[in-house]
């Protein structure tokens, strides 16, 4: 058998620690080939080692049986390999072509000569029906066109082996879809595909082999078709794990949030973004945002944490409305907030641990004295939280959240809002990016707040999380809540059509 | 992180400076081949080329730039670059003469210098008020705003000038007819013009540096300066931190002018449409400083040294144009201290790579 990429017993110790321990990966010619691991299980040093960043202290590189040194990336290109970062390396204000052609452009007299490129990026667009577009402005096109244009960078330079670096992340699910999609036509010409994730459903729908790796241990590699997807997980976090979010039946108390009649209009808008929304969250229970993404639960928890004012309507939280107050003040009356986009809002990314879990309270009389922050009191906290929430980084307390893997992000935040002891937690795609282990671990926490008599209100957008975590679950379409449903009593196929706008529930009828 | 950070900005200072003072060498080497290693040399060794006397020349004319190189990094912290320093220098320069030539006599002396000082801060800190204000309330870009600023101030000090402090004899502003104590650094430094002025830098840099890494207000100050969008989130409001910031940007550049201008060295203002150079002086200190402000000490330190140094090279026939291109080019360079820095960082980074990776394997 012919392998188009073959890293045998590679092993990189770095200063203490083996990073990758006699792994080995087998990629053959025209196969979509997954590599699942969790954050942190040297994923992304064995695919280092294979695009030259690193060396290995030990192990081989072969590539169509050929030993072969790949000592940068440059040799990396030589050998055809390509990558798609899981964060695009494109200039915003260049055309689809000037990226594509960006380091390898032709030049006559100084000039750039685009005609031979055009023609073969048209082609190669055609061919594996990617319908770009070589003259839009990248700010113009969506993150799914973006990473399209990614691909066609690695088809222009004529790579066989593409690794794709969870490129499912940033996309939505039809464009997840479509991305699939691509993925097979493009094996089905002969590239072979290193696709790097850690959503196990993905795997299932594209890959034909799975090579797993835990803690930089090489741990086995599975044909994908007759392989649960339990085992995979199994396999990849040592463990079983629990997809069914285990919980009891919800205690109902008071009502803690009351949303009435809510609007919303952006000033340069002729149209509602929030249309006359109006619900409810108890104690006791998880209620469920659920809907495509753009459909208004954006500005809904941007409304409802103060991050916009509404223009209509109410927000009461235990009976008292919070219309007027402003962010700190419904923060302190009671509002917890996961943000969606944890480098934008969760985190100061260039503080430390310690200081961004005291992001909310560091006015309070426990974190400082007229004035002046008790860093003792701060680093004691931190501890105790990196303890509780099992928040790993390099140095502790004092480590810069910005060099902190995604999922720790997160867990800091979750920590910090949790402890925060809110009647209300607001989470919005709490689990997004995240491998199993730290989804199962956020899920489990929801449920907790929610048995400790807090009342919780989740925006997801995976079917998977509405239908498993939640209590009730409210649809959210064009800015309207459709329909209040139970979910115990629909499928994911039913949710879709109320998601999609093609149903509307009782009592929500136009 | 915090540790190897530092260590860092210190390597990258001295590396720069090296860089600023090689280059000196050579625009020296093509002023004056044949003397050019005396003259570097005079220049090296000018913060004592005439003992204690000269370093007390190197701490007086430190003491402006000490307090808008502060100025500039205060602000800077908050993510806003404060160029209105000139402006802010300039109101409170004139503001302390004109209350030190006013007051005179009417206000013990021992009190009035202080009063003087105090009013100086305040009308740099009105003077940043305004940017800051329209920052917060009409995003106003502070640089534009600042620097519009610094020409009113400009304009406003020389017509105050005319109308009440006016010596038509000189056809510029009276000088001061109090002083800065000189706080006993007379008899350390004997024959300079050292005076307190220098201790109250020293000093305000310490209190800023107090405020920025020991209280709440400098950990929203810096989280608003990193993160505006997450200070926000937290509940912190921005408009009042960019506004607090500039004021305070502005209180220390206003009272860097009034410890100039009421320095008891005879400085005047004159009437001829120039902004003072001492404001933008600031900028390569916070620069040379990494926007710290115990930096700033060390890099107004330095830069005087320099200044001080080159007007001691004229005794190698260096016309005095030439120093001052001189001790630009030095202190140009070495300003590209942050450029260093960044490439040290990028060095870093990759090495930080191998250790995440490392993280990766442990878990």
């Amino acid at each position: 058998m012919s392998y188009a990429i073959e890293m045998l017993n590679i092993t990189k110790e770095f200063p203490g620690i083996k990073a990758n321990d006699n792994v080995t990966l087998q990629v053959e010619q025209g196969e979509i080939h997954a590599l699942l691991g969790e954050n942190g299980a040297g994923k992304s040093t064995l695919m280092s080692i294979l695009f030259g960043l690193y060396q290995p202290d030990e192990g081989q590189i072969k590539i169509n049986g050929e030993p072969v040194e790949i000592n940068d990336p440059n040799d990396a290109n030589k050998y055809n390999i390509g990558m798609v970062h899981q964060h695009f390396k494109l200039v915003h204000n260049f055309t689809v072509l000037e990226n594509i052609i960006l380091g390898i452009e032709e030049t006559k007299h100084t000039f750039i000569q685009k005609d031979t490129a055009r023609k073969k990026v048209v082609e190669l667009s055609e061919k594996y029906k990617l319908n770009v577009d070589p003259d839009a402005l990248i700010s113009d096109i969506t993150v799914g066109m973006q990473q399209r244009v990614e691909i066609l960078k690695m088809l222009f330079r004529d790579n066989n082996v593409l690794i794709f670096d969870e490129p499912t992340a940033v996309l939505t699910p039809q464009e997840i879809e479509e991305l699939m999609l691509i993925m097979k036509d493009l094996v089905k010409e002969g590239k072979s595909i290193i696709f790097i994730t850690h959503k196990l459903n993905e795997i299932k729908a594209v890959a034909n082999r799975c090579t797993i790796l835990r803690k930089g241990k090489y741990i086995d590699t599975v044909d994908v078709a007759s392989t649960p997807v339990e085992k995979l997980s199994e396999l990849m976090v040592g463990r079983k794990v629990n997809f069914i979010v285990e919980k009891d039946e919800p205690k109902l108390g008071d009502t803690v949030l009351e949303v009435k009649d809510l609007c919303y209009k952006p000033a340069h808008s002729s149209k509602n973004v929030l249309n006359n929304v109006s619900f409810d969250v108890r104690r006791g229970e998880i209620v469920c945002i659920a809907g495509i993404d753009g459909n208004g639960q954006t500005e809904l928890v941007y409304a409802l944490s103060g991050l916009i004012k509404h223009n209509s309507g109410q927000i009461l939280l235990n009976g008292e409305d919070l219309s007027h107050d402003s962010i700190r003040s419904r923060t302190l009356k009671g509002i917890a907030h996961i943000p969606e986009d944890r480098h934008k809002h969760g985190l100061v990314l260039d503080y430390n641990l310690a200081e961004n879990f005291i992001l909310k309270d560091y006015f309070d009389p426990k974190y400082q004295n007229k004035g002046f922050i008790k860093f003792d009191k701060m680093y004691e906290t931190a501890n105790q939280l990196i303890d509780k929430y099992d928040v790993r980084s390099g140095e502790g307390a004092k480590s810069i959240t910005r060099g902190m893997s995604g999922g720790n992000q997160q867990k800091a935040i979750i920590a910090r809002e949790v402890e925060s002891n809110s009647d209300l937690l607001i989470a919005v795609q709490p689990t997004r990016g995240l491998d199993v282990g730290a989804i199962e671990f956020i899920h489990k926490q929801l449920v907790k707040q929610r048995d400790d008599n807090k009342a919780v209100l989740l925006v997801s957008l995976e079917l998977d999380e509405v239908m498993n975590v939640s209590d009730r679950i409210l649809v959210m379409y064009e800015g309207e809540i459709v329909a209040n449903l139970d979910p115990k009593q629909i499928d994911e196929k039913e949710l879709g059509l109320y998601m999609s706008g093609s149903k509307r529930g009782e009592g929500y009828e136009k | 992180m915090k540790n190897s950070e530092s260590k860092q900005n210190l390597i990258a200072s001295l590396l720069a400076i090296l860089i600023g003072l090689l280059i000196g060498f050579i625009v020296i080497l093509i002023a004056n081949p044949s003397q050019a290693f005396r003259a570097m040399g005079i220049m090296l060794s000018g913060g004592f080329y005439k003992g204690l006397r000269s370093t007390g020349q190197v701490l007086y004319s430190a003491i402006p730039i000490m307090m808008t190189g502060l100025s500039v990094a205060f602000a800077f912290k908050c993510g806003n670059f404060n160029i209105g320093t000139t402006g802010q220098y300039t109101v409170g320069g004139f503001v302390a003469l004109f209350l030190a030539n006013t007051l005179y006599q009417t206000v013990p002396d021992s009190l009035l210098w202080i009063i003087c000082l105090i009013a100086a801060g305040l009308a740099g800190a009105l003077w940043a008020l305004i940017p800051g204000i329209l920052k917060a309330y009409r995003n106003v870009n502070i640089v534009i705003s600042g620097i519009m600023f610094n020409y009113i101030g400009m304009y406003l000090v020389i017509e105050g000038v005319k109308a009440f402090i006016y010596d038509s004899a000189g056809a510029r502003s009276q000088t001061s007819k109090i002083a800065v104590p000189k706080m006993g650094l007379n008899h350390i430094f004997p024959g300079s013009d050292v005076n307190g002025g220098i201790i109250i830098a020293i000093a305000l840099c310490v209190v800023a540096y107090i405020i920025l890494n020991k209280t709440t207000f400098g950990y929203e100050l810096k989280a608003c300066g990193y993160n505006p969008e997450a200070s926000r989130y937290a509940g912190m409001s921005e408009k009042k931190i960019v506004i607090l910031s500039m004021v305070i940007s502005g209180f220390f550049s206003g009272i860097g002018g009034g410890l100039v201008y009421i320095g008891g060295t005879g400085r005047a203002f004159t009437t001829a449409e120039v902004t003072l150079p001492e404001g933008f002086n600031g900028i390569p200190v916070a620069l040379l400083g990494m926007n710290s402000p115990l930096g700033c000490i060390l890099a107004a330190l330095f830069v005087s040294y320099i200044n001080v140094g080159g007007n001691y090279m004229q005794a190698c026939n260096i016309p005095v144009e030439i120093i001052d291109v001189i001790s630009a080019v030095i202190i140009y360079f070495s300003s590209f201290a942050l450029m260093i820095r960044l490439y040290l960082q990028n060095r870093e980074k990759k090495k930080h790579k191998k250790e995440v990776a490392v993280e990766g394997g442990q878990e």
